[in-house]
Parts: C-alpha cells; sequence; structure tokens
C-alpha cells in the first residue's frame, strides 16, 4: 500500500482513539464529582496534567475549574489535542483515503465530526451532559467496529490498528501516572472507601472496573497498576495493546513473530519483552512514574521507527534494490550499533 | 384545494421543456414520472428533497465554502426532479458524440505530427500555432494505441428550435461524472417505483468501463498493469471525484509526491517499498505533470514522467496535448474536421460561433455585442465570459477593447435559449435552464455512458449552469424503450 496511504490510516485512527480517551477522562471526572462534591475543584486540573499542555491551559484559561478545562479538552480549535481538532485531524485523513478505507468507515467518521461541530456551537448545554461524552466513546467504538467488519483485514487494517493500540497504551499509562501522582500524597486515605473511589474511577475510565473485580474482588494499588500496565488480556491493558500492535506490526511486513526485519518491529519487540517479564512490585519499588516516563518515551521510539520505517519519503536511490535490504542497513546503523545484525536477531527470538 | 404539489400549475412559458410539450402534456417518456409524482402525497417530493441532501452531507459529498473560518461546508445543490431523454434521442447523440470523438482525435494526432487539415487550407495555422494550450514538448509523440482523448465530457445544449447542439468538448479533465453515479445511486432509494416503470438505461458500469480504457492501455508486455488515479490533492475542488473513481474501480489513488521516476519507469512509494505504476489516469493539467519539461514550478507533477511517456514505458490518459482542441476557436472546425478526416457529414451541429480574428466576423460581432455571448478562447468553467444582453455598457466596452487587443482570443456565439426542466423550488415546480455533458470513453472502442450530468441554473432566469456560480445538478433518466407513440423523431426534434 501507499506509504502516504498508510501513514493516513495510521492517524485517523490514532487520533479518533485519542479523542475515545479524553472523552473517558472527562466523564470519569464528572463521576468523581458526583460522588464527592466537596472536592470538585480540585479534580479537574489532573485532566490539564495528563494533556502535558498545562503551560498553554494556564496562559488561555487560568484556573481549572469544569467550564474552562472542558471548554479545552473537548472544543479548543486552537489547541491541536482537543477532541474537536482530534476527530477534525482524523476525518482530515481519512479524507486523503477515503478509496482506502470503506464507504461506511468513512461516513462515520464524518458524522462524529459533524456531531462534535453541532455540539460546539451549543456547548452551554453540552457541557454538563455526561451523554455527550457517552456519544463521544459510542462514535468511537462504531468507527471501530466498521473498521473491523467493513475493510479487508490486510495492511490498511494493520496500519489503524497499530495506530490505534499505541494510543491507547499511552493514554492508559499517562492516565494511571496522572492519579497515581495525585492521590498518592493523601497517604492517610489509603484503605478508605474514598481510596476505593478513587482508584475504581480510574478502573471505570478505561471501562475496567467489572473485569478487575473478576479477577481481584478489593481495590488495591498494586493490582490495579499491574492490572492495567501488565495484564495480557484486557484490552486497555498496556501490554494488551503492545502485544497486538506488535502482531499487526508483523502482518504487515509479513515477517514470523519474535523476530524483527526493521527497526520498527526491533523496538516494539523490545518493549514487548520488557512488559512481558516485568513484576509489579519491582516496577512501584523502582518508582511507578520513572517507570511509566521510561515507558512513554519506548512508545515514542517505537512511533518514530514505524515513521522511519514506513512512512518516510524514501529517496528514490535505488529502486531495484527494493526496501527490506534498506531497512536492514537502518537497523544495523541506529539501533544497535555495537552488534551485527545477526547477532541482534538471535537476541530477539530468544527474549 | 391548493395543488402546488402537483405539476397542476406548471408553466412551459415560451421555452422547450424537457419533460412537456408545448401543450403542457408530458411527453411520452416523462408520463410514468410525471404521474408518479402527482400522485405524491402533498410535501413528500420536498420530504424526499431533504433526505437526498442530508444523504449527501452525510456522504461526505461537500466542498469548504472559501474564507468562512468556522469550516462549514457546502453540498453541491440537487434537485430532485429529473431530466429525461427517451431513447430514439439518445442513439441520435449518442452517435453524434462518437462520430465528433473519432474526428477530435484525428484533428489532434495530425496537429503534432504533419497538419495536413492546415496544409490543405482548412485552417489557419496561426489558429493552432498561437493556441495556449497547444504544447510544442507533445509534437511527434505517439500515444499508446494511436489514442488522444481517452476520456471526454461534451457539453450539450437544447435550443428553442428543439435541436441539440454542442457547446464544448471538454477534451483535458472532463469533471462530474461522480455526481452523475451518486445522483443515481440517491434517486434510486427515493424514487423505486418510477425507475422499474419507465425503464431508465443503468449508469453504475462507469467505474468497470473506465478501468478497462485505461488497462487497454498499458505497455504491451505487462501482465497485470498497475492502473493510478493522480490527483492534485485534497484541496483541489474535484478530489471527491478523484478518490470516489479510485476507490471504484479498486486502484490506488496517488499524488506526485508518492510517485517517483527511475531507470526509465515510473514507481509508487509503498510500505513494501517502490512498485512499478503502468497507466496514470491523470486529473491534473499538461502544465503541472511533469516540471521538467512543462511549468518548472509547479510542485503537482513528477519530474520524468514525460521521458517515460515517450519511450512507452506507463501510459497517460488523457494525452497530453490533447487541450489543444478544447481551444474555443478551433471548436469552431470540428463540424469541417468530421467531413475531411471521417468524410461523413455532422450529425450533431455546433453552435454557430464568430472567430475575431476573421475580419467580418469581428465586425459584426463589435456591432452586436448586445446580442452576443463573447467568450475568452482558453477558458473554461463559465470565466472569460460576456453574456451581451446582461451586461452594461461598460463592461461590453471593455471586452470590445480586449477583442480588438487580441482577436485570435475571443469567440462570440448567440445568446441560446437553454431548455428548461422543472425544479422544486419552495415547495412547488418552476422551470429552470439545464445543459447536459455525457461522458465519451475511447479505448478498444468508444463508448458513451447512457446518461450524463444534467446541470441546472437554479437561478430564476440564469443561463449559467456551473457550480462556481449558481448552479445544481439533476439526474439524467435516458430511457431504455422507444415508447410506441413517440416513433417519430421529427415530432420533438424540429
Amino acid at each position: 500500500m501507499l506509504s502516504r496511504v498508510a501513514e493516513s490510516i495510521y492517524w485517523m485512527s490514532r487520533y479518533i482513539e485519542r479523542a475515545e480517551n479524553l472523552a473517558r477522562f472527562v466523564d470519569v471526572t464528572f463521576n468523581l464529582i458526583l460522588d464527592q462534591p466537596q472536592n470538585a475543584a480540585s479534580q479537574w486540573a489532573p485532566l490539564v496534567f495528563i494533556t502535558g499542555d498545562h503551560e498553554y491551559f494556564e496562559e488561555k484559561y487560568g484556573q481549572a475549574n469544569q467550564a474552562n478545562v472542558i471548554d479545552f479538552l473537548v472544543f479548543d480549535t486552537n489547541y491541536s489535542s482537543s477532541i474537536i481538532s482530534c476527530v477534525s485531524q482524523a476525518r482530515e485523513n481519512a479524507r486523503t483515503v477515503r478509496e482506502a478505507i470503506s464507504s461506511e468507515a468513512w461516513e462515520q467518521i464524518n458524522e462524529f465530526y459533524h456531531m462534535i461541530r453541532g455540539a460546539s456551537a451549543d456547548r452551554q448545554t453540552t457541557q454538563t451532559a455526561p451523554e455527550f461524552f457517552d456519544s463521544i466513546r459510542e462514535h468511537s467504538q462504531l468507527f471501530n467496529g466498521i473498521l473491523d467488519a467493513t475493510l479487508s483485514h490486510a495492511s490498511g487494517w494493520h496500519f489503524a490498528n497499530l495506530g490505534r493500540l499505541l494510543e491507547r497504551a499511552d493514554k492508559t499509562s499517562r492516565m494511571l501516572d496522572v492519579k497515581y501522582y495525585t492521590l498518592l500524597p493523601q497517604l492517610q486515605d489509603v484503605g478508605t472507601t474514598l481510596d476505593d473511589l478513587q482508584w475504581s474511577s480510574v478502573l471505570r475510565s478505561v471501562s475496567g472496573f467489572e473485569t478487575y473485580r473478576k479477577l481481584f474482588h478489593t481495590i488495591n494499588v498494586h493490582r490495579v497498576v499491574e492490572f492495567l500496565v501488565l495484564d495480557r488480556f484486557f484490552p486497555r491493558a498496556v501490554l494488551f495493546c503492545i502485544d497486538a500492535a506488535d502482531m499487526s506490526l508483523h502482518a504487515i511486513s509479513g515477517s514470523p513473530l519474535n523476530t524483527y526485519q526493521n527497526l520498527a518491529e526491533q523496538r516494539l519487540g523490545r518493549l514487548k519483552s520488557e512488559l512481558a517479564y516485568a513484576d509489579v512490585q519491582t516496577v512501584i519499588n523502582c518508582g511507578l512514574h520513572e517507570f511509566i516516563d521510561d515507558l512513554q518515551s519506548k512508545l515514542n521510539d517505537v512511533a518514530k521507527a514505524i515513521n522511519d520505517t514506513f512512512f518516510a519519503l524514501r529517496a528514490v536511490g535505488n529502486v531495484q534494490a527494493q526496501a527490506h535490504s534498506h531497512t536492514h542497513t537502518q537497523t544495523q546503523t541506529s539501533a544497535s550499533p555495537a552488534q551485527t545484525s545477526a547477532q541482534s536477531q538471535t537476541q530477539s527470538q530468544l527474549s | 384545494m391548493s395543488a402546488d404539489h402537483t405539476f397542476a400549475g406548471y408553466q412551459t412559458e415560451q421555452f422547450h421543456d424537457e419533460l412537456f410539450d408545448l401543450q403542457g402534456h408530458p411527453r411520452p417518456g416523462a408520463k410514468v414520472l410525471v404521474d408518479f409524482i402527482n400522485r405524491l402525497p402533498p410535501g413528500t417530493l420536498q420530504e424526499r428533497q431533504e433526505a437526498i441532501e442530508r444523504a449527501l452531507h452525510r456522504m461526505g459529498i461537500t466542498f469548504a465554502v472559501y474564507g468562512d473560518e468556522s469550516g462549514t461546508e457546502k453540498i453541491f445543490p440537487f434537485d430532485i426532479v429529473p431530466r429525461i431523454v427517451e431513447a430514439f434521442e439518445w442513439n441520435h447523440i449518442s452517435a453524434g458524440l462518437k462520430q465528433r470523438i473519432r474526428a477530435l482525435n484525428h484533428f489532434i494526432n495530425d496537429m503534432y505530427h504533419d497538419q495536413q487539415f492546415i496544409k490543405d487550407g482548412h485552417m489557419p495555422l496561426e489558429l493552432v500555432s498561437e493556441a495556449e494550450s497547444f504544447r510544442r514538448e507533445c509534437i511527434g509523440l505517439k500515444p499508446p494505441k494511436g489514442i488522444w482523448c481517452h476520456i471526454t465530457g461534451t457539453d450539450l445544449i437544447r435550443h428553442s428550435d428543439g435541436a441539440v447542439y454542442v457547446l464544448e468538448d471538454n477534451l483535458r479533465c472532463p469533471s462530474g461524472v461522480s455526481y452523475v453515479l451518486q445522483n443515481r445511486l440517491l434517486m434510486k432509494r427515493s424514487f423505486p417505483q418510477a425507475f422499474a416503470e419507465s425503464s431508465v438505461r443503468p449508469v453504475f458500469d462507469y467505474p468497470s468501463r473506465l478501468y478497462e480504457t485505461l488497462v487497454h492501455l498499458a505497455p504491451e508486455h505487462v501482465n497485470d498493469p498497475q492502473v493510478v488515479v493522480l490527483t492534485p490533492g485534497i484541496y483541489n475542488s474535484a478530489y471527491y471525484e478523484h478518490s470516489f473513481l479510485a476507490q471504484q474501480m479498486g486502484v490506488e489513488l496517488v499524488e506526485g509526491r508518492d510517485l517517483a521516476v527511475k531507470d526509465g519507469f515510473v514507481y509508487m512509494r509503498t510500505t513494501d517499498g517502490f512498485k512499478r505504476v503502468d497507466v496514470i489516469y491523470r486529473r491534473i493539467d499538461d502544465n503541472f505533470i511533469d516540471p521538467q519539461v512543462f511549468r518548472p514550478d509547479s510542485m503537482l507533477g513528477v519530474p520524468g514522467l514525460m521521458s517515460v511517456y515517450r519511450n512507452g514505458r506507463v501510459a497517460l490518459a488523457n494525452a497530453p496535448g490533447t487541450g489543444v482542441a478544447d481551444d474555443k476557436a478551433i471548436y469552431a472546425y470540428v463540424p469541417d474536421m468530421i467531413r475531411y478526416y471521417l468524410n461523413e457529414e455532422p450529425i450533431l451541429p455546433n453552435v454557430p460561433t464568430y472567430l475575431c480574428n476573421r475580419e467580418e466576423d469581428r465586425k459584426y460581432v463589435l456591432a452586436n455585442l448586445d446580442k452576443l455571448v463573447v467568450k475568452a478562447a482558453n477558458e473554461a468553467g463559465g470565466y472569460g465570459m460576456l453574456i451581451g444582453p446582461h451586461a452594461t455598457p461598460e463592461d461590453r466596452e471593455e471586452f470590445a477593447h480586449r477583442i480588438n487587443a487580441h482577436p485570435r482570443n475571443y469567440i462570440a456565439q448567440p445568446t441560446l435559449s437553454l431548455s428548461r426542466v422543472p425544479t422544486l423550488v419552495n415547495n412547488h415546480f418552476e422551470g429552470r435552464h439545464v445543459d447536459l455533458r455525457p461522458y465519451i470513453l475511447y479505448g478498444k472502442d468508444i463508448w458513451v455512458l447512457p446518461g450524463g450530468l444534467t446541470r441546472v441554473a437554479l437561478r430564476k432566469g440564469s443561463l449559467v449552469v456551473n457550480s462556481s456560480q449558481g448552479g445544481g445538478s439533476k439526474d439524467t433518466w435516458v430511457l431504455a424503450d422507444i415508447p410506441a407513440q413517440a416513433a417519430n423523431p421529427n415530432d420533438s426534434l424540429k
């Protein structure tokens, strides 16, 4: 498939997932406030921290209250990661590859966009309506379902899956990070109803509360971290996402699982192994925040490697020699300069 | 009781109407539709019209409104009342179009080779040498299978005398066929019964015909040719169509930056490396396809493309240089081309055309600017035009200056009275002027899509059907059978 088309499909899907996660964050905050209205004001600031763009927020909006945060996260067209910007960018990407996705998928993304735009025009009522945030999540889920059911599960679909899962892994970890950070100082609350409530809300925001309950019954911070980061079966857990993304990446290149042919496969495979053999106690002892920081920087490396391997405009150079040997060289030089390619391949097969 | 929602009060006035005769009776082919609409409960048609508009929004068949910061998007206006063309009449039009395309293809080839038409004294040399769309770079070019104009969208109009005339040939990148297909899709959903009873000829096979036309051009030795559609990109007003056609044909939609020339072939950049391309349906003007040969500032094209094309290692549709026959001064010679190259009489007449580089024509034009339509020879899309009867004295003055300064660049035609079709306006019907753009494919043989884009001037009394200037579109129903009572073609043609 055309590199440009693959790139647009990847970003289309990433942006939709980003919009859905933002809606989940807001929704869970609404829920928290309903349960503990006395703390309402302090609940909105973490949402701004999740984005990593609090400087922009402070400059433009000042106080982190409900109206400002929702305006910022949902309707700010000048902020490139707001929900409306994400959906609009997803739609622009979809528009450039309209012929490569199914008509139904395009129509769904188009409807999604018009729904948000309509809400933006009427934001006074929207702001306080949890249904609005439900409907964002539903539109995103519908889009993913349509893509699943109408697009051939060939490379185009795998690029969409890759974009979606990497984005999801990033967002789940980000939310855990911020919640952990904001909840930790209140050590006196550990084990109280309030603590329970806070962590349940984190689980709910990723639709993981019910699954968690079935597995562990009682709320325990270590268990929650283990569940959200290291669970292999829950579809919003980081390891699940990485694992499934890795499968899509191999489906695209056709190389066997647990081997690699290009930089993207190497980086993602290494991250997968790291998580697969991690244990939660070590993670927490070494500092969850540091762990997540490291995880996010590795996810960024993976995204960059995917870009270099599949999307970046290659010089016309050696057309006849094809891409394989080309990316192989890349692996050697930039991934593990000290090793020969054969060595590193063996290693990745072992791990 | 008001019968506004029926055709009861509909007036054809002094115009030729495509659905009603001068006495106000439905034409034979329109009877089923007219009865059907008359039987609909009040408001139903308006509701269906609105449902279609909503569907167009949902399908994202929209264009951005320039200068609107809020991102408002509009659909191309669509009117629910179709235009109907009866079978005998369509056969006449279709035969005329095929004849015309054959002659034009001969002419284009001749202009880039011996110019025999000129040497034999049928046309002055300077008409070609001074045509802006003549490409010196194409002299001596031999396009695959000898075909230059693979895809054409000829503009036809019907005058008040009832005859169908050719207004423009549009041999470069005619757009609009996607609307023909989408309009039909929506109309079938709105009027399933009326469709079945009227025996309307289908248009759905256009994409596969187009694909065959393109594959036909592939270099001989290629087994499974790779066909692509080349678009200038998402900001082009016809982008939707480019993407639609690529999707319907199941081929890649590429931009210039997706392609590269290396070792004498054209390649596209894919996630598995470079892949060879054999046929390019290019929706980019000649001038932009190869900065090494044409405009050096073009960012849309592919450097080196023309040399690969000259060597027969990639095919382009339409062939570069084809636009020379789109020049409006050269258009005037098409009837002569038909006689010269085919030794036949033209089936479809041209609109009478005055060439301002002929002295007596120019004098006539300057003396009658208030009656004529003056057009710049190299413009399309309704631009660079003076509609004499509607123009101010200052505008006419201005055009007189321009004509005297560059007589070669201007032609004039009588103001035509375009035929009308009933159109839904505020829940009742009014006549609106229309033209018709059928699409012709030239591959193994010449094929005319049974249908076409009926463009309608939605403003009352307006004759300008271009979408940029208040035009909309209608579905075009070409009927399959000749209803017995309409068997004599002279009834409606004269």
